[in-house]
């Protein structure tokens, strides 16, 4: 069944009646009809595109049953919207929201951790589910149902690393966009874990970026209990030390967070090391045919 | 956002950090009443800039050119004098002043170029018996904001935490309860500060920067050096703040302190355009949407050989006019030698992107080759459209072909 999300999904849109929440619950329900209702304080009882609006996450998962949120909020009340989401017993909050203040974000993220909710971004494209599930803001045309698990800090990073797939004939289990922000739900090591129990996935992606050293993490558990193939890209080998790299995450800073460490990591947790983000895609078809996977 | 020196002890000063008394002067004259008004017979004059190293740096003005590669290079015993001075007299005062406003500060951080200093604060001398570092950041390992210090005071933090990391002592603020007094306390004695008076007044230091980072959504807040007088005082000596940008909106005073002569001119002019630019030294122009894939831009066109004149990320929902501001930015700069556009459509329209480039190049002129890869939603339409335009446009399919063609069109190939 891939991982964290398919055809059973039950979702909400939190931020429904904003221009871009609106328009992103459209595309996915439109990719895969999972969407179950929405959530804007104050429009309560109206309706979006035949989604019924409720006016906090608590009222629609009482009625709709949810298990699923995408956020859509902005920034200011964003941080907000996820502590609502996980007190109401929603056990997947996908956060698509970027510029949220990080002190908002220290608060939030030790608000869930005592709730039973896992929390993927924020700041990332969201997830998917080839052919079940869209929940984000990534084109599901690009993606086809397969056995390969992608894991990325990055938005369009990860669709370059699908369309390979896609062009090269190997389809996904599960995309996640984890997020570029110095404080995310959900890290390359708990994606790590999620697919290598995942019947359904053979291999894996992995797609880190500088800053911070939640790859370095990554690879010393994956040393010891992955199981599967992964191929492995690091985003920023060439970006200057000091200066962030668009994503608030994105920082060389007290040296740590370059991208030499992390391909390190990564070569002694035996992962399969691509320098080149054109050869994602080959390097897999070349793993795959080693393992005799295909 | 960087905030400057005297900036930063303000905001500290608010939250009950003692800084020594002190102004910020912008002439001479000024700088003179300032030391005269503060009284006494010792103070420190500083050229006001962001860079590090002021204090081993000296004025383009004031020294020749080889003096200057010596200071960009890290050397010992530079002659001439410095950013950072000591001033026995009035006199002295003025000197300094009159030396650095106005004139361009190299420091090993600026490079050649370095920076004109338009403000020196002058301060109080202070009675320096021991020197320490503290600050306040994120622990992005926990989640948690960290206090941190050491007593190898006036040392980059790189630096001790590569020669000595035993040497840095650090406790954790839970986000519920905020940092406890008690931890303050716990700090100052790991610090080895026994004496009744310095252990509470450090502590009550260790509280007010933990407030300020909170208080003004820092992201960044720095002691260095901590300054312990012989009398067992304790106080701010320098200081450095850097505020969290996606905060700003809330940060309205601070907001307005932003001085943009600190920052690239380019890198100003694309952030009032809502773009992600950062000004780098290579020849092939870059323009992509999505920071990873903008960073991975910059890699693949290395790994070919290149060197990448800039990271630029248009962002997820870029207009026809952010396209426009994106390549008049990078063909205004002279070393570009050729650009690439890689653009992978998700929410973006490929076709959008080419519509962009066309009335770009139509308004502006093309004078360096332009590489375009266009791929994902509606890639086909915008290959179309460029196609139609009659424009030089190399057209690329892959990642790779986009960089290769890039590599040899700035080679003049």
């Amino acid at each position: 069944m891939a991982i964290l999300v398919d055809s059973n999904s039950r979702v909400i849109t939190q931020g429904i009646t904003g221009s871009a929440g609106g328009f992103h619950t459209r595309m996915s329900h439109a990719y895969a009809p999972i969407f179950v209702g929405g959530v804007t304080p104050g429009k309560g009882g109206q309706w979006f595109d035949g989604l019924p609006i409720f006016n906090t996450v608590a009222e629609a998962r009482k009625i709709t049953a949810a298990n699923v949120s995408m956020i859509f909020v902005p920034p200011p009340f964003a941080a907000d919207a996820i502590m609502e989401a996980a007190d109401a017993g929603i056990e997947l909050i996908v956060c698509i929201t970027e510029g949220i203040p990080v002190n908002d974000m220290v608060r939030a993220w030790r608000y869930i951790q005592d709730k039973n909710c896992r929390l993927i971004g924020p700041n990332c494209p969201g997830i998917i589910t080839p052919g079940q599930a869209k929940i984000g803001i990534m084109p599901g045309h690009i993606h086809k149902p397969g056995r390969i698990g992608v894991v990325s800090k990055s938005g369009t990073l990860t669709y370059e690393a699908v369309g390979q797939l896609t062009a090269a004939g190997l389809g996904q289990s599960t995309c996640i966009g984890i997020g570029g922000d110095p404080i995310i739900g959900t890290n390359h090591t708990d994606a790590l874990k999620l697919f290598n129990d995942d019947p359904d996935t053979d291999a894996v992606i992995m797609i880190g970026e500088i800053g911070g050293t939640a790859e370095q993490d990554a690879c010393a558990w994956a040393k010891h209990h992955m199981t599967k193939p992964v191929v492995g890209f690091i985003a920023g080998a060439t970006a200057p030390p000091g200066r962030r790299m668009g994503h608030a995450g994105a920082i060389i800073s007290g040296g740590q967070g370059g991208a030499e460490d992390k391909y390190a990591a990564m070569e002694d947790a035996g992962v399969h090391v691509v320098r080149s983000p054109a050869e994602m895609g080959s390097k897999m078809v070349e793993v795959l045919k080693s393992a005799g996977l295909i | 956002m960087k905030l400057h020196e005297y900036q930063a002890k303000e905001l500290l000063r608010r939250h009950g950090v003692p800084v020594p008394p002190g102004t910020a002067a912008h002439n001479v004259a000024d700088a003179v009443q300032a030391a005269k008004d503060l009284g006494g017979n010792f103070w420190v004059v500083k050229a006001q800039v962001h860079a590090g190293g002021r204090g081993k740096g000296r004025f383009k003005e004031a020294v020749d050119a080889n003096t200057l590669e010596m200071v960009v290079a890290g050397a010992a015993d530079v002659p001439g004098k410095g950013g950072v001075q000591l001033c026995r007299s009035i006199d002295d005062v003025k000197a300094a002043a009159s030396l650095m406003l106005g004139n361009t500060l190299v420091t090993k951080q600026t490079g050649l170029d370095g920076v004109v200093v338009k403000t020196v604060p002058v301060t109080t001398g202070a009675d320096i018996e021991t020197e320490l570092y503290v600050s306040v950041l994120l622990d992005r390992a926990n989640s948690r904001l960290v206090l941190m210090a050491s007593t190898e005071g006036g040392t980059e933090i790189e630096e001790v935490a590569a020669e000595n990391p035993s040497a840095i002592k650090k406790v954790w603020a839970d986000p519920i309860t905020g940092l406890g007094s008690w931890q303050c306390m716990q700090m100052a004695y790991d610090l080895g500060l026994t004496q009744k008076k310095t252990s509470r007044q450090a502590a009550k230091l260790f509280q007010g920067i933990y407030q300020t980072y909170l208080a003004t959504d820092a992201s960044l807040v720095e002691i260095n050096p901590m300054v312990i007088s012989s009398e067992g005082d304790v106080v701010a000596l320098d200081a450095k703040v850097t505020i969290d940008d996606n905060a700003l909106f809330r940060q309205k005073e601070i907001a307005s302190w932003y001085d943009e002569s600190e920052d690239d001119p380019s890198e100003v002019e694309a952030a009032k355009a809502h773009l992600s630019f950062i000004k780098l030294d290579g020849t092939i122009g870059c323009m992509v949407n999505g920071a990873g894939l903008a960073m991975s831009t910059m890699d693949i066109i290395k790994h070919y050989g290149g060197e990448p004149a800039n990271f630029l990320d248009v962002g997820g929902g870029a207009k026809k006019e952010q396209i426009i501001s994106a390549l008049n930015i990078i063909t205004r700069d002279p070393s570009v030698k050729c650009i690439m556009v890689n653009i992978f459509g998700g929410i973006m329209r490929c076709d959008v992107i080419a519509e962009g480039v066309i009335a770009a190049v139509a308004e502006t002129g093309l004078s360096v080759p332009l590489v375009v890869r266009l791929a994902g939603t509606n890639a086909e339409l915008g290959k179309k459209l460029l196609a139609e335009s009659g424009l030089a446009i190399i057209p690329a399919d892959t990642l790779a072909d986009a960089a290769e063609k890039a590599v040899a069109a700035a080679a003049g190939k």
